[in-house]
């Protein structure tokens, strides 16, 4: 893995100090963090908790590609995208991506592009737990 | 020849397993794969069009099969 790269995958918690250390750099005048949180509710209805799951090696890949996508990109210096799996509280932190660079444009511009891009290609499935059953997220037409 | 399959998100429940293993003729392709498990498993129709990955790379089209190759079912997917 580049040194510039911090990719995880885990069931731990995630730490966003740590995410916001690993891209700290002295020749950069930013750092941008997007942190996604679990939301109490989907379409008006309640949501007890969300279930992750993801295709482990395949996801870090595709996480891997995206870090490298944003630095060809922008001209960010380092960039760290960690996510989790298992069960979360409403509230808990799923994934947490953080970006540095010389000027702040470029730090959240990429923040963003990560982020998009995440929810669009890496193989992480979340399930939604209601009061009266249970929905995989984006599956049912 | 041999192809194993890992199922993942609404598949996994669909076809109530993390993988087979199925063996195939040496011409067998991606497009088969998904005809093939939408016959076996009807309830495929009633959900989201799955992609493919072969050997944890997404792949598009028809894309011919190799033994040993391992093939997952994405479900569109929904992280973050």
């Amino acid at each position: 893995m580049k040194k510039n790269i911090s990719i995880k995958i885990t069931s731990d918690k995630l730490n966003l100090q740590t995410c916001n250390d690993f891209v700290h750099d002295d020749a950069c005048g930013g750092i941008a963090l997007f942190v996604g949180t679990v939301r109490n509710s989907t379409k008006n209805k309640a949501v007890k908790r969300l279930g992750f799951s993801a295709y482990e090696p395949m996801a870090i890949k595709e996480m891997y590609k995206i870090a490298e996508q944003a630095l060809e990109k922008f001209a960010i210096h380092k960039i760290a995208i960690h996510h989790a799996v298992g069960n979360l509280k409403i509230g808990e932190i799923p994934v947490i991506i953080t970006t540095s660079s010389p000027h702040r444009g470029a730090a959240f511009d990429a923040c963003q592009y990560a982020i998009d891009t995440l929810k669009e290609t890496v193989p992480i499935w979340k399930k939604e737990y209601f009061e009266d059953g249970e929905v995989w997220v984006n599956s049912h037409p | 020849m041999d192809i194993k399959i890992l199922f993942f998100g609404i598949a996994k429940d669909i076809v109530n397993k993390n993988s087979i293993e199925i063996e195939v003729n040496d011409t067998f392709n991606s497009v088969e794969l998904k005809s093939l498990l939408k016959e076996k498993y009807p309830k495929f129709d009633a959900i989201n069009d799955f992609s493919l990955a072969v050997n944890e790379a997404y792949i598009e089209g028809v894309y011919a099969l190799k033994n040993n190759d391992v093939v997952a079912i994405i479900p569109p997917v929904s992280g973050g």
